[in-house]
């Protein structure tokens, strides 16, 4: 408050200080007198007990009101910069590095079966994280792209799930086949999103598409007949090297390679199959974006007005966002359907849809890379706080407050131009005003 | 000469663009009460009055956005009043709207790639190329990002994304607005050379009276959104309504 009536020099404003600190303390006493100050047990006999921790509670409002009091006192208007803690060199080095990232993390993913061969655990959580890098590069189409927020993403993810169980079960169709109809099924359910949403914007298109999530999640537990309700679809078949089985024995992929049998082979295979549908994605998107589908969905999230003014039609590109972004779930989603062999709704709930759209915040709403980097830090961060258990939730939520303050465009801020009349160059986030016209 | 040679042919031919008795609402509110006008193949014509009197309304209502509620719009004598505004683009009609609207984050390059949506992809080079040669300051930015841009340039970026697409018809709202006088003559000059040189139609959005009507062969007059007087350039600088209401103090 006073910070604005005294933009210069000023004295040690204890008096101003001690206000601020009072009322963090009063806030802080807000929050915590029923988060920390008041905590309930299970008893001896099964009721609740109530425990008063006043001592706790008093801890917090001290903290809060001595950290606010010497902040206002030492810091003053000095905002906290972290990009000025870092030498001009390490920027410079890492600005000449940037044009790297991409192939070395490609050329690592490649050999990570390689390195990890006897490590089940880390090939499981890097499947994870492939996963999700897909999912990430598929919504980043529709939110990072074209600018429309969907909070329902995970509905897609699941149509290609059940698509896939469904049709190898009942028709006893496989993988390579299940694919693309998943797919262009998925792509199917975005349209039809994408119809009744066509003239929402912002919050309320995050609305609509939070309910369409929701909606196909319940559909999926309560059509017990067609989907097994609740207790999912299980035994389904599992991937086949282009018709070889992993298994032990005549006819399986090891013995006819050779090779010892070990089911590891199956989790490499699906590793590189993951892998695969996950770089498809990038690539398709990487080229949508030189085409004028791709500068017509980055041109609609800037201006939809002068899109129209342009010649675009506003409603075929909505359209295509939303079809090729579900398609990419649903590839998804029947990958994760082969690799797990078992799916139900509970695995397409509302925190998966938030959970990729914050990697593709995160990331850097439209960089491919930083996407990627984005799901390996949260599922890595996600499972490398595993054993803090309950602090887990909390560390994700300051790394996510921090990541906001400091980089508030996401890891990856730049956007790279998809045309160049001479050379490549990259723009940074700082050169950028707030895209205004 | 050419000029001439338009003004000449005026009368006898279909006009290009036609508004007939268009009433546009915003909801319940009316912000066009029968407006008529006409636009002839060759013409600079250009639309003055005070802010709020309907002029970027009755833009937008001849793209489609908002819809005329009344009346009619011709292109060419052919109706184009329920047409979706990306099918009117095709028509080969260009608009650079109010507050320029260009695209902050995409570069130069990209936004004029984007102002040819509609164009033979086989043809870009040459038209881009072409406004190129008109702005030569976009050239020098043209990696640079349209928001970074100054007031002047995102002006002339937004006039040379209208015109990739070859444009017969050209719509510029207010392509002065907030542009220091040397470079309003700059881009009048270009608006000026496009007509002689390329024959291109232009309607002329502008509260900068005095120019446009200078440079204009046609001028219409709107209050309220109502057209109170029309007549050529000459003409209507003369009207000492119009001096007093639009030039007087402000002519810049
Ligand atoms: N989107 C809108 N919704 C409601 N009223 C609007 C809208 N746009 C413009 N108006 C109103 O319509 C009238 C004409 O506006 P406009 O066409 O922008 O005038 P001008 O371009 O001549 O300054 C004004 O009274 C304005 O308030
Ligand atoms: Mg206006």
């Amino acid at each position: 408050m006073s910070r604005a009536a005294h933009p210069g020099k000023r004295p040690l404003d204890i008096l101003a200080a001690l206000k601020s600190a009072v009322l963090a303390a009063l806030v802080a006493f807000g929050l915590f007198s029923l988060l920390i100050g008041l905590r309930t047990d299970q008893g001896p006999t099964g009721a609740l007990v109530l425990t008063e921790r006043f001592g706790e509670l008093g801890a917090f409002v001290a903290v809060a009101f001595v950290g606010v009091f010497l902040r206002e006192l030492l810091l003053r208007d000095k905002r906290i910069d972290i990009v000025r803690f870092v030498p001009p060199v390490v920027t410079a080095a890492a600005r000449r590095i940037i044009p790297f990232v991409g192939p070395a993390l490609l050329v690592f993913a490649l050999v990570v079966p390689v390195m990890f061969f006897h490590n089940r655990y880390l090939l499981d959580l890097s499947i994870q994280i492939l996963t999700y890098v897909m999912l990430g590069w598929g919504l980043n189409i529709v939110v990072g792209l074209a600018g429309l927020l969907d909070l329902g993403y995970v509905a897609f993810y699941a149509v290609g799930a059940y698509s896939y169980a469904l049709l190898a079960q009942n028709f006893g169709l496989g993988f390579w086949i299940c694919l693309p109809l998943a797919g262009i099924l998925a792509a199917f359910w975005g349209v039809l999103l994408g119809f009744p949403v066509l003239r929402l914007r912002g919050d309320y298109l995050a609305i609509v598409t939070l309910a369409f999530g929701e909606i196909i999640r319940l559909v999926l537990t309560n059509w017990q007949s067609f989907t097994g309700g609740p207790n999912g679809i299980s035994g389904i078949a599992r991937p086949s090297f282009f018709g070889l089985p992993f298994t032990d024995g005549e006819g399986g992929f090891a013995a006819t390679f050779g090779l010892e049998f070990t089911p590891t082979h199956r989790v490499v295979f699906l590793y590189y199959l993951i892998l695969a549908l996950a770089l498809v994605t990038n690539i398709v998107t990487v080229r949508l974006r030189r085409l004028p589908i791709g500068r017509a969905w980055e041109a609609l999230r800037e201006d939809e007005i002068a899109c129209r003014t342009l010649g675009i039609n506003t409603t075929n590109t909505k359209l295509t966002a939303f079809a090729i972004g579900a398609m990419f779930g649903g590839f998804a989603g029947s990958f994760f359907a082969t690799r797990q062999g078992f799916i139900s709704p509970e695995s397409f709930v509302f925190g998966e849809s938030a959970l990729v759209l914050a990697i593709v915040v995160l990331g850097g709403m439209g960089s491919q890379i930083g996407v990627a980097v984005a799901a390996a830090v949260m599922l890595g961060g996600f499972e490398f706080f595993r054993e803090f258990q309950q602090y887990r939730m909390l560390v994700f939520g300051f790394a996510m407050v921090g990541i906001m303050i400091w980089r508030p465009r996401g890891l990856v801020a730049t956007r790279m131009p998809s045309v160049f009349l001479k050379e490549r160059k990259i723009v940074a986030a700082e050169f950028v005003a707030e895209g205004r016209g | 000469m050419s000029a001439q040679v338009a003004t000449t042919t005026v009368a006898t031919a279909v006009p290009l663009l036609a508004v007939r008795g268009v009433k546009t609402y915003y909801g319940n509110i009316i912000a066009l009460r029968g407006v008529d006008l006409e636009v002839h193949d060759g013409e600079i014509v250009t639309l003055i009055g005070a802010n709020g009197a309907g002029k970027s309304t009755l833009m937008m209502t001849i793209f489609g956005n908002p819809r005329a509620r009344e009346g009619q719009i011709l292109y060419e004598g052919r109706d184009i009043t329920h047409m979706p505004t990306h099918e009117i683009v095709r028509l080969r009609i260009a608009q650079s709207p109010e507050g320029r609207r260009i695209f902050g984050r995409m570069t130069v390059l990209e936004n004029l790639q984007l102002g040819a949506t509609i164009a033979d992809p086989a043809r870009f080079e040459e038209d881009l190329a072409r406004v190129l040669r008109l702005f030569p300051r976009l050239k020098e930015r043209i990696d640079q990002r349209g928001g970074t841009l100054s007031g002047g340039e995102q002006q002339m970026l937004a006039i040379a994304r209208a015109l990739v697409s070859r444009p017969r018809l050209l719509l510029l709202d207010e392509p002065s607005l907030g542009l220091a006088p040397l470079l309003v003559k700059q881009i009048f000059a270009a608006i000026r050379e496009l007509n002689e040189r390329e024959k291109l139609t232009v309607f002329l959005v502008e509260q900068n009276a005095f120019h446009a009507l200078k440079l204009a062969h046609r001028g219409y007059v709107m209050v309220n959104g109502e057209i109170t007087l029309s007549g050529t350039g000459r003409e209507l600088l003369k009207r000492p309504e119009i001096r007093a209401a639009y030039l007087e103090g402000g002519r810049r």
